[in-house]
Formats: C-alpha cells, sequence, structure tokens
C-alpha cells in the first residue's frame, strides 16, 4: 500500500494549485455567478492542455489516468473553479472510447474548437434537463433510447440558475441529431463515462470539503468567544475533528476508486459510486459546520464560505443523492446473489 | 499511490486464513460470546506456534519483523474472523514494553513466555474514579522494603480473572504534577490482597474491578525509571489509537445481506428489494472501505508521531462511530425480529445483529472515548488549542 502522491503526482498538484490560486479566487467566483462560468479561467485550462491531458496519446493527447485527473479536480474543487473542467474531460474520453464514429467530433473537441459535455442522466423524451455545463457547451453527448447522440446546442439551451451558480442548461434532442453509437457499445461507453464522473465529481467535492474545512478551522483559530479562541471549545472543535476524519477518508477512497479505474476494473463501478455518494455528504457536512461556526458572518454573501456550502450541495445531485449512490453500491456488490 | 496490500501482505492473509479455518472453531467463537471472555489459551499457543503472535516485533526481539504494510493481510483476516485476540493483544503490548525497556530479569521472565503464548497480562490504568483522565490515577505504591505496597482499585481490568499480571499505573509521588508521579509496575496477580471481582457489561464481556490491599510487589517488578511511569505509558500505547473496528462492521453487514436476502415482507416480496435497506447496506459497505483505508493509512505511513497519533485516531473514530449507526439502523431496518437476542433459539442469523447494537455501544467508549480522539485530532491534526 502507498497511498502517497508520487513525485510527479505531487508536482501535477502543486502545478494546479498554483493556476487556480491565481485564476480562480474568491472575487472570479463571485463574479462569475450566477452562470458559474469564468471564460477566462476556462481559456488558461485550456491553453494548459486539460483536455488533451484525458484523451490517450494515440488519439493525440497526454494520456492521463484518471488518477490524475482526480488530483486535478481537487485541485477544482477546492477552489470552487467556475469551469467545465470534469464534463469536458469526460466528454473528451467519452469520444476516444468511441472510435472511428466519433473521430471528427474529437477532433475539433483537441483543437478547442468545440466544447462538449455530458448528459450525466439518460435522456426521456425530447429534453436533457440539468445537464452539467450545458449552458456553456457547443454539443451534448446523451444517452437516449439505447442510442448515444450527438446534440449541437445552438438554439436548443436553456440555461437554468441554481443553487450552486452552475452553468446548468436543459437542452432539446432532435430526432434527428447524430448517433455515434447504439445497442451494447452505447451502454458501455456512457456508463464507463458516467462513473469516471462520478470519480472526478467526488474528488472536485473532496477539495472543495477540505477547503472549506480549512476555512473554518481558520475563522474558529482568530475569532474569540468569551474571552476564549472560538476553537478551544469543544462543542467547536469536536465537530471539525469528525470532519476531519470523514475528509481524509473521502480523499483515500476517491483516490483508490479512481486507481481502480485501470488497476482495479473489477470494483471500478463499485468503488465510483461510494466516492460519489461519501463525497456529497462528506462536502454537504463539512461545509455545514464551517459555515455554522462563523456565525452570522457565514451567512453574509461577502464571506467566500457561502459559495462552498452551494456547491457542495449541487455539483453531485446533477446526477444522483448520495442515497441513490449507495442504493447502486448495493446493486453492484447484490447482482447475482439476489 | 497504489492500494494494492502487495504480495508479502496477501501471501500473509492466506496463511491466516488457512490458520484460523482449522484452529478457529465454531464452538470456541460459541464460548468467547457465552462466557464474555475473548480469549482462548490453546488458541493463544496455537498462534504462537503458527509464528503469528509478534509479526510486527523485530527479529532481534524474537519477532516476525514485519512493516505495517505487509502485516495488514494478517490484520484484517483476524478481524474479519472475530479472532479471539484481546488478551493477547494486551499482552503483546506489555511484553514488547518490557522487551525494549525491561530489565535483563524482567526480559528473561516475560518475553520468551509471552511469545510461546504462555501468559496474559490484563492492563490497570483506569479506576473507579478517572477514565479517560488516566494519569489522574490514585492507586498508590509506597516504598517498603526492597519493594512496594500498593493499595487502590482499577475499574475494567478485562480479563484479570485469566491473567497473571496486571500492568498498573500507580501514583509513587503524590507531591509531584499528575503526570510526574506515577510509576508502572508489573504486578502478579495470584497473591494476597488481589480481589478480582466480575463486572458484566451490556454486550455479555466480562470485565472486572481489581482491588489491590497491601499487595507486595518486588522493586524488580517496577518497569521503567520511579515517577517515569507517564513515559512508559506513551511508548507502550504510541500506536494503540490506530485499530479501526472493521470485523464487526463486516459481519453486521454480512449478516444483515443474508436476512435480507431470506425474509420477505406481508406481500411476499424478498426484503432485499426494499430501497431503504438496499441504501443501509451500500452505505455500510461505503463506510467499511473508508475504515479500512483509514487503518491502512494510520499503519503504513511513516510519519512522526503526534501525526501518526492523530491518524490513528481518525481510524477509530470514524470507525466506531459509523459502527454505532450501522447497528442502529440495521436493528431499526429488520423491525422487530430484529429484538430476538443472541442465544434464544430464534435469532436471527446467529445473533449478528442484536449482538450488535449491544457491542456497537461499547467500541466509542473504551481504548479511547470518542471525545478523546476529537480532541487528539482538534490539538495535533487541527492545530486547535486544547480544547476545552
Amino acid at each position: 500500500v502507498d497511498v502517497s502522491p508520487s513525485a510527479e503526482q505531487r508536482q501535477l498538484i502543486d502545478a494546479f494549485a498554483a493556476l487556480y490560486a491565481d485564476g480562480s479566487p474568491p472575487e472570479v467566483v463571485r463574479a462569475a455567478e450566477p452562470l458559474g462560468h469564468s471564460p477566462e479561467l476556462w481559456r488558461s485550462l485550456l491553453d494548459t492542455g486539460v483536455v488533451e491531458m484525458a484523451v490517450p496519446a494515440a488519439l493525440g493527447g497526454h494520456d492521463a489516468t484518471l488518477l490524475d485527473l482526480a488530483l486535478v479536480a481537487e485541485q477544482h474543487g477546492r477552489a470552487v473553479a467556475p469551469a467545465p473542467l470534469i464534463e469536458a474531460q469526460v466528454a473528451a474520453r467519452l469520444l476516444a472510447s468511441l472510435g472511428e464514429p466519433a473521430a471528427g467530433v474529437l477532433a475539433e473537441v483537441l483543437t478547442g474548437q468545440l466544447l462538449v459535455t455530458l448528459a450525466v442522466r439518460p435522456v426521456r423524451g425530447q429534453r436533457a434537463e440539468l445537464v452539467p455545463a450545458g449552458a456553456v457547451a457547443d454539443a451534448v453527448l446523451a444517452y437516449r433510447g439505447g442510442d448515444l447522440v450527438f446534440v449541437p446546442t445552438p438554439g436548443r439551451v436553456s440555461p437554468v440558475v441554481t443553487l450552486g451558480s452552475q452553468p446548468l442548461a436543459d437542452v432539446v434532442i432532435a430526432d434527428t441529431d447524430r448517433v455515434l453509437a447504439s445497442g451494447s457499445i452505447a451502454l458501455a461507453a456512457f456508463t464507463a463515462a458516467v462513473d469516471e464522473w462520478r470519480v472526478l465529481t467526488a474528488a472536485a467535492l473532496t477539495g472543495l470539503a477540505a477547503r472549506a474545512l480549512e476555512i473554518g478551522v481558520a475563522y474558529v483559530l482568530e475569532r474569540k468567544a468569551f474571552d476564549r479562541t472560538l476553537g478551544s471549545f469543544q462543542g467547536v472543535a469536536h465537530p471539525l475533528a469528525d470532519r476531519a476524519s470523514e475528509v481524509d477518508g473521502c480523499e483515500l477512497l476517491v483516490h483508490e476508486a479512481a486507481w481502480a479505474r485501470d488497476e482495479d476494473p473489477d470494483r471500478f463501478g463499485e468503488l465510483a459510486a461510494m466516492a460519489l455518494g461519501f463525497a456529497a455528504e462528506t462536502a454537504r457536512d463539512t461545509s455545514y459546520y464551517a459555515l455554522h461556526f462563523h456565525g452570522g458572518y457565514g451567512f453574509m454573501l461577502e464571506y467566500p464560505i457561502q459559495l462552498y456550502f452551494r456547491r457542495a450541495r449541487s455539483w453531485g445531485a446533477v446526477l444522483e443523492s448520495p442515497q441513490a449512490s449507495y442504493r447502486r453500491v448495493a446493486d453492484l456488490r447484490m447482482a447475482g446473489a439476489s | 499511490m497504489d492500494f494494492r496490500l502487495g504480495e508479502k501482505s496477501d501471501a500473509l492473509r492466506a496463511r491466516t486464513s488457512a490458520f484460523l479455518d482449522e484452529v478457529l472453531t465454531p464452538e470456541m467463537l460459541e464460548r468467547c460470546y457465552r462466557t464474555g471472555t475473548n480469549h482462548d489459551a490453546d488458541f493463544a499457543k496455537a498462534l504462537a506456534a503458527e509464528g503469528l503472535l509478534a509479526l510486527d516485533w523485530s527479529p532481534e526481539l524474537g519477532g516476525g519483523g514485519r512493516d505495517g504494510a505487509e502485516l495488514l493481510g494478517y490484520r484484517e483476516e483476524m478481524q474479519r474472523r472475530n479472532a479471539p485476540v484481546y488478551a493477547v493483544g494486551t499482552t503483546m503490548t506489555v511484553a514488547h514494553v518490557i522487551a525494549s525497556m525491561g530489565t535483563p530479569t524482567q526480559r528473561d521472565e516475560i518475553v520468551p513466555r509471552a511469545l510461546r503464548g504462555e501468559i496474559v497480562i490484563a492492563l490497570g490504568f483506569t479506576e473507579p474514579e478517572n477514565g479517560s483522565d488516566a494519569a489522574a490515577a490514585a492507586t498508590r505504591a509506597e516504598r517498603s522494603g526492597d519493594g512496594w505496597r500498593i493499595n487502590g482499585s482499577k475499574m475494567f481490568t478485562t480479563n484479570a480473572q485469566i491473567a497473571d499480571y496486571v500492568f498498573m499505573l500507580a501514583r509513587t509521588n503524590p507531591e509531584a504534577p499528575k503526570h510526574r508521579g506515577l510509576t508502572t509496575f508489573l504486578v502478579p496477580l495470584a497473591q494476597p490482597g488481589v480481589e478480582v471481582q466480575e463486572v458484566r457489561t451490556m454486550s455479555g464481556e466480562r470485565t472486572n474491578i481489581t482491588f489491590y490491599n497491601d499487595v507486595y510487589v518486588e522493586d524488580a517488578w517496577r518497569i521503567g525509571d520511579v515517577d517515569g511511569g507517564w513515559n512508559v505509558m506513551g511508548a507502550a500505547f504510541l500506536h494503540e489509537h490506530t485499530a479501526a473496528f472493521v470485523g464487526e462492521q463486516m459481519r453486521l453487514v454480512e449478516a444483515f445481506t443474508a436476512w435480507a436476502h431470506e425474509a420477505h415482507d406481508e406481500d411476499d416480496r424478498p426484503r432485499a428489494q426494499d430501497p431503504a435497506i438496499r441504501e443501509r447496506i451500500g452505505r455500510s459497505h461505503t463506510e467499511i472501505e473508508v475504515s479500512l483505508l483509514l487503518q491502512r493509512r494510520a499503519v503504513t505511513r511513516s510519519v512522526d508521531s503526534m501525526d501518526a497519533h492523530g491518524r490513528g485516531s481518525m481510524a477509530k473514530l470514524f470507525s466506531t462511530e459509523r459502527l454505532e449507526a450501522q447497528a442502529d439502523e440495521t436493528l431499526e431496518l429488520v423491525g422487530p425480529d430484529g429484538l430476538r437476542a443472541w442465544g434464544d433459539p430464534t435469532t436471527l442469523q446467529g445473533g449478528e445483529i442484536e449482538h450488535a447494537v449491544r457491542n456497537a455501544k461499547g467500541t466509542t467508549i473504551y481504548a479511547g472515548t470518542s471525545e478523546i480522539q476529537r480532541n487528539i485530532i482538534a490539538q495535533h491534526v487541527l492545530g486547535l488549542p486544547r480544547p476545552y
């Protein structure tokens, strides 16, 4: 067992930590609301090669593992960054997995001409609802009626203002939209992509939670009440200690799930669902206490902790609740036994 | 990063599993539950004979020289199978203290017998008037000729009824600040003045209160320096908090899942189809995974001791708090049938579910309460002031 990042992984983490410190401070996050998209930040991420890195070298990418991407997503989450990083990477990998039928689209994605996202829930009817990054993407990949379809967004998108200030949108699907894959190939590719989205979103939620905890701890070290440092009261320190244990456990679980994508594929689906359920709860609870211990200040828009609180409740919910993630864990474990 | 335990650890797990298949019988497990004594003399000796007793000790001290990562396969298998190693654990912890900081006489007397699984050493820290605050010990040890006279009492001296010795923290200097007036002794239990009184607990576990009335201990059985007992304790229990309670969680979810497949609701559907039950099963498996990961990190990462202390506390705190919630919620989901107690002929799944409810509560109390673990994490991981 080795749960520490390698020297190379450390470099990757440091590089993106610096990029986000520069490109996504709280002022930028606020300024991007309510849409939740900073074109400048997204441009600098594209220039760094975040989409290419996610794609196999044979197809013109840089061959990053899902674990590498998870380490980047953690930094993204720490900064509650307003950019469609995870969706763009997951969609590019999905296109890459489809081979020839998607080669043209992938080429445009890799040159940065086209921002493609994924409707993470299967679509019923004519409308994909609350598509992550749908409000800023040029096209959506949707799984509908057993097909993976390519849906260009111009004229078909209704952006929605949401709790977490994400660029979510309802997108109309046409029966004439191009089918990229069907049948078992489409289902397998879609399932794998959603599992990758689960892991990367869980990684972002882990980074969000870790940063929210730091903000909360810094505040209770600074603030005094009844002539004592706020953080010296057990009523304050103990919930933070519980959250610290969960955040550390969550980070380990997310790393294991991302690692399993290539190293333990039989457990990947189960670990991906575990990671998203646990990360959503951890981010929810950590941001709750970190905000609560600010008192009334935490409730003010002026303080950054509310940015974390709202996104903690939103990012995972676009796909499923923690309860649904846990039911999926049971589905995968109990399959065959029932 | 690599989340495999590794070939050596896997091999050790396989060896441990084969050993348990042979030696750990259902009768032995049943007896441990029924008597409340988590020890079996034959099992301990067999464990020693198989070379599985002191795997983490250095070869110079007579151990297996295995590192934390290699040991994980062994540790997790023992937890999963509920191997009766409570007394073995306390004995080997104290024997290791003696092997590393005892006198030659103490080492010769204790270490070889401990390594053969022949003796039991109980712990004597907690007292009727102090628990988590171990340094508040009031039991007195006073000079008497070449030795010491001990007077006082110790609470929760688990296994004292079968133990050869108690490893005791006693006050030798009432004038000094509380941490600096304590000394540790290895007190033989078979002697006049020692009284062992049975205490039964909600889980069925038997423990004791032990009384010491003018008990004489030769100075040769003092461990460490006079008034240096707190340092000995620090060395002995630096890693005590690293254990997660994963076996209890695993056995509970296995029993719950087996029940859900067998039981049916009023419309004759298997309870395993109930979304609330499936959610709880998935959540439990997730919490087991996180508990294992926290434990794996705590035992494998070589970091400075305070850091290790906090990481171990996280594993203990998370696993036991979640175990309690699992036990309560499992009982609620099972419904009235869950009340059928362990030992009753109508009980479900060998009584694991009902027993878990009784047993889980203790896990957040002993080996450092959750509040103590949170204090450690708050101070040593989060850098908060000493909690008040």
